[in-house]
């Protein structure tokens, strides 16, 4: 059973190319474009992603309060968070150490760099 | 003498009493209108001098020389001698009485020792002691006289002539010399009046000189032939009682109160001094070349047994030269009258300003301070001296009227008054003479002098009666008055001589070394004795003087020196200050001259009491204070500069401060800008990287998912390009050059169009428009562009920062007072009010998160675009419904042109 997968973004062109070369990889991949569609998707009756790729830049709840939810949620927070952003500042990056994210990737990414990690976090 | 002679004689003495003060009235007459200069001449000045010649000398001299000889030339040596080397004595004290103003030997010496008023007193009572017997000599010569003229035997004394005379000269006195109270408003009428008896008795001598060794002898020779055999064989020619008599009369010729006061207090110009010392001496030359002739003629002429003091008078009369009497009758008068005039003004002065006004100032000071005119005071206790001591010398002249010889007395009194020279040399002289020292010294020799001589002189009458005199008192021999430590066989006066100058020296001198001067007998002391070295003005800082009010200074000196001369003296100073009208400011010279001033009328030290009433005594004088104030007000000047320069620092920093913060929040607009900018690059870039890796590492790919991947490159890509338009776009708003071509158009055409635009546009949120009423017809100024520009940014604002499912916008627009206004309603969630003002700004983040899409510089951009084009855009506030957006785009609108040129005639199209 391929691992699942929830990846929040909401740009559209970027999901399609996230979605496109991480399901050739193997992955059940779930989006959201959101962050409350992210926690949403995240308390899934059949239980928590085995990955979750974060944008910080999303609407309504942006990445790191979600990031803090997860955290928080005694069932969501052994999930696995890789996070995305365009502002590849040292200062967001800094934050979404502390805050426990377990990757970082700034955009614009290679497609390799989403792959290895998404692996090294959670095998499909 | 006929009696019709003497009942001429006394015609003719009235008549001469008449003629001086008709002269005094003249005098002060024309003094005052300035007219009669001579009256100011070194001539007029010498004769007053010459009120030294009393008729003591005038009768007494040819007695003392047929008495013993030689001896009479000693009066005349001492002031010779004194006016002869007058540049050493007589010159620096004539400067320092013009300087200081002083206007008695009293004052001299009070202002000397530290303004001492005890010692003004001291040397007022010694003065007057002394003077009473000797104007009781002169009353005495003048009845002596007037029974010899008269023919009247001379054993008993009709003391009713003595007693008019004394009414007549205070009468003339209290006329004359009580006129006004300042020193330096000289006695011109008395002056004048001296200055005639000083001719008359000068012409009076000659006359009987000339009649005697021309009249009664045939020539000198002949007279000299009849020299009585012992006579001239004195020994006593500068022995010691000549010695003595030198300097006694040299003494006097200065410390008698009337000869300070005609040499030193009447003295107009320095250079009069000059002429009266060989002037002076001349006249007395003069006066005594014919007195060995009239002793001689006396003693050989006259019957034995008369009186050698009235050979002058009787040998004219026993020669029958009537006319020739009567003048020297009247020479011998005005010698008298002359003496008596004087010394009552010189006394009269010390005691008004050093024990009448000192009392008053001192009672006064109980009372409130500007009450009571001094002046009047001061004038009136003058006219009382000068009753007093006439009356003095009247009551003395009574109960002596029967004793000595004439020229005792005179002698006694010369000792007297030779108590105040060492005084005097030591103030002018010696640094360190000090009160004390001049106290002690006055006191010491006064009391000698009273003791050794004067009462002693009283003989059986004396106080100390017959016994102390010959036993001493207590039977102590050391002690006998007239032999004091065994010093017997002196000559009285010469052993008093001796002894009051000796402890009068020894104690002044002790005195002064006993302690240290303080500052004020210091500075008086430099002022004395430099007085030819500037010393009057050097340490020009009296130790008193707080703030004192020009009113209280104006009204002291109106007290004082009467209204008008105080109200010329303070309009002169008024001017000097230059001040046209009201008082001068209290300065420290103001004060200090008023304080000369007013010494010139009361003497220095009640000068100084009443100026420290008012100028109080503490040690900051008004010109320090005056400083103080100036150096304050500078200070105040300075900390009110720096205090606008601190004012204006602050203002400066507060603005660099405004200034640093704007540029502060500037830069932190710019990074949350450059991060916007960076964040709106990375996102298509994003889409880009990664497909365009997919396309090349994916070998895999049909050609619909290829084309697809391409064809979102290539929409990428145009974001990127638009994102890069409005950068530049930005920064040509943001310097204000937005390329605009302007045309007249329609804003509702263009509206409408862009709404087309947007409706034929399918995204993920049905987008519904509203259009509502038109502005129909408007013509506006513009760049439709630019205007579709603005129109698509607001449009596409709505449709972004919406979070409906249907997005609704509400367009309308209307003619607002010749105004195009165009609203473009959405149904978003609005803007927050702390945003409204920043959505315009350059660098503003969107201001919600959910506005990631864009670098939020549409609204920067379309503002800038309005106002290049003359209108405007704005945010509407946000109505009661709540939610929703509503921006508002104004444009003026086109004028026909009919209506201009209808309105404006001379405007060409």
């Amino acid at each position: 059973m391929p691992t699942r997968l929830l990846i929040a973004e909401d740009e559209p062109s970027i999901l399609e190319s996230l979605v496109f070369i991480l399901a050739r990889e193997g992955y059940d991949i779930a989006t959201a474009r959101d962050g409350e569609d992210a926690l949403d998707r995240l308390r899934d009756p059949k239980g928590p992603p085995g990955l979750l790729i974060l944008d910080v830049m999303l609407p309504r709840l942006d990445g790191f309060e979600v990031l803090r939810r997860v955290r928080d949620d005694p069932a969501l927070k052994r999930v696995p968070v890789l996070m995305l952003t365009a502002k590849g500042q040292a200062r967001d990056r800094q934050m979404a150490e502390q805050m426990g994210a377990d990757a970082f990737i700034a955009k614009p990414f290679s497609n390799q760099d989403v792959v290895r990690q998404a692996r090294r976090l959670a095998a499909p | 003498m006929t009696p019709q002679a003497v009942e001429f004689a006394l015609v003719a003495a009235l008549a001469y009493v008449a003629l001086l003060f008709g002269v005094a009235y003249l005098g002060d007459q024309r003094a005052r209108r300035g007219s009669f200069a001579w009256l100011r001449s070194s001539l007029v000045y010498t004769l007053s001098i010459s009120v030294y010649c009393t008729s003591w000398t005038f009768y007494g001299a040819v007695g003392s020389a047929a008495r013993g000889g030689l001896e009479f030339a000693t009066i005349y040596l001492g002031p010779t001698l004194v006016f002869v080397g007058w540049w050493l004595f007589l010159r620096k004290l004539v400067r320092i009485g013009r300087t200081q103003r002083i206007t008695s030997i009293a004052d001299l010496i009070s202002s000397r020792f530290g303004k001492s008023e005890a010692l003004g007193a001291l040397v007022t009572i010694i003065a007057v002691a002394a003077a009473t017997p000797y104007i009781a000599l002169q009353l005495k010569a003048v009845t002596t006289s007037y029974q010899v003229i008269a023919g009247l035997p001379l054993d008993n004394l009709d003391v009713r002539v003595g007693f008019w005379v004394a009414v007549g000269m205070a009468a003339f006195t209290i006329l004359f010399g009580t006129r006004n109270v300042d020193a330096n408003e000289r006695h011109h009428g008395v002056v004048a009046a001296i200055a005639l008896e000083a001719l008359v008795k000068l012409v009076a001598l000659l006359a009987v000189g000339g009649f005697v060794v021309f009249g009664l002898w045939d020539n000198p020779a002949a007279l000299f032939a009849a020299v009585p055999p012992d006579f001239l064989a004195s020994d006593e020619v500068f022995g010691p009682r000549w010695i003595t008599l030198i300097v006694l009369s040299a003494a006097a010729i200065v410390c008698l109160p009337r000869q300070f006061q005609v040499i030193v207090v009447e003295n107009e110009n320095e250079r009069h001094l000059a002429t009266a010392s060989w002037l002076f001496p001349t006249y007395l030359l003069l006066s005594c070349v014919f007195i060995l002739p009239v002793a001689i003629s006396g003693m050989t002429l006259m019957p034995e047994g008369a009186d050698p003091d009235m050979f002058v008078l009787t040998i004219p009369l026993a020669a029958e030269a009537d006319w020739l009497a009567l003048l020297v009758f009247l020479g011998g008068f005005s010698s008298a009258t002359s003496m008596i005039i004087v010394s009552s003004i010189a006394l009269s002065t010390m005691v008004s300003n050093h024990i009448v006004a000192p009392l008053a100032l001192r009672l006064s000071r109980r009372r409130t301070r500007t009450s009571g005119d001094v002046r009047r005071l001061l004038l009136t206790s003058r006219r009382a001296a000068i009753g007093t001591i006439l009356l003095f010398g009247f009551l003395y002249f009574q109960g002596s009227a029967q004793s000595d010889a004439l020229a005792a007395i005179g002698l006694i009194a010369f000792v007297g008054v030779a108590q105040f020279l060492p005084s005097v040399i030591g103030g002018l002289y010696w640094p360190l003479a000090n009160k004390r020292g001049a106290l002690w010294g006055l006191c010491g020799g006064f009391l000698t002098w009273m003791y050794t001589l004067a009462v002693p002189s009283l003989g059986e009458a004396s106080p100390l009666g017959a016994a102390v005199l010959r036993d001493g008192p207590w039977g102590l021999t050391a002690l006998r008055p007239q032999a004091l430590l065994g010093l017997d066989g002196w000559d009285p006066l010469v052993h008093a001589t001796f002894w009051s100058l000796l402890v009068n020296v020894l104690l002044l001198v002790l005195g002064s070394l006993s302690r240290e001067p303080k500052p004020l007998e210091w500075l008086q002391a430099t002022r004395f004795v430099d007085v030819f070295r500037g010393g009057a003005d050097a340490g020009e800082r009296p130790q008193f003087q707080r703030p004192a009010t020009s009113e209280d200074l104006f009204i002291l000196a109106q007290r004082i020196l009467g209204a008008e001369p105080a109200r010329d003296l303070f309009d002169a100073f008024a001017r000097r200050q230059g001040i046209a009208k009201g008082l001068p400011r209290p300065t420290e010279d103001l004060v200090g001259d008023l304080e000369r001033r007013l010494a010139g009328s009361v003497g220095a030290a009640s000068a100084r009491a009443m100026v420290s009433q008012i100028a109080g005594r503490e040690v900051i004088s008004i010109d320090e204070l005056v400083s103080i104030a100036d150096e304050t007000a500078r200070i105040m000047r300075t900390s009110q500069a720096l205090e606008r320069k601190s004012a204006e620092l602050e203002v400066t920093a507060r603005r660099l401060r405004e200034a640093n913060d704007q540029l502060r929040e500037l830069d932190r607009q710019k990074d949350d800008f450059l991060s916007q900018v960076s964040h709106e690059v990375r996102t298509p870039m994003t889409a880009i990287r990664s497909f365009a890796e997919i396309l090349r590492y994916t070998e895999t790919l049909d050609s619909d998912q290829a084309r697809r991947f391409v064809a979102i490159i290539h929409d990428e890509c145009i974001r990127l390009t638009r994102l890069l338009d409005d950068i530049l776009d930005l920064r040509v708003v943001e310097q204000g050059e937005i390329p605009v071509s302007m045309d007249t158009i329609d804003p509702d055409a263009v509206l409408d169009r862009t709404l087309d635009a947007c409706e034929g546009l399918s995204g993920e949120v049905p987008v519904r428009t509203v259009r509502r009423a038109r502005a129909t017809g408007a013509r506006v100024r513009a760049d439709p562009d630019r205007l579709r520009q603005v129109f698509i940014n607001l449009l596409s604002n709505a449709v972004r920062h919406n979070d409906k499912a249907v997005v609704t916008i509400t367009v309308d627009s209307r003619d607002r007072d010749g105004v195009y206004e165009a609203t473009i309603t959405d149904n978003g969630p609005g803007v927050p009010d702390d945003a409204r003002e920043r959505i315009f700004s350059l660098f503003s983040a969107s201001w919600t998160r959910a506005a990631g899409k864009g670098a939020g510089l549409g609204l920067a951009i379309s503002r800038g675009i309005m106002h290049r084009m003359g209108g405007e855009l704005t945010l509407e506030p946000a109505d009661g419904d709540g939610d929703g957006a509503r921006f508002r785009v104004t444009l003026p609108m086109e004028v026909s042109a009919r209506q201009t040129r209808a309105e404006m005639p001379g405007l060409p199209v």
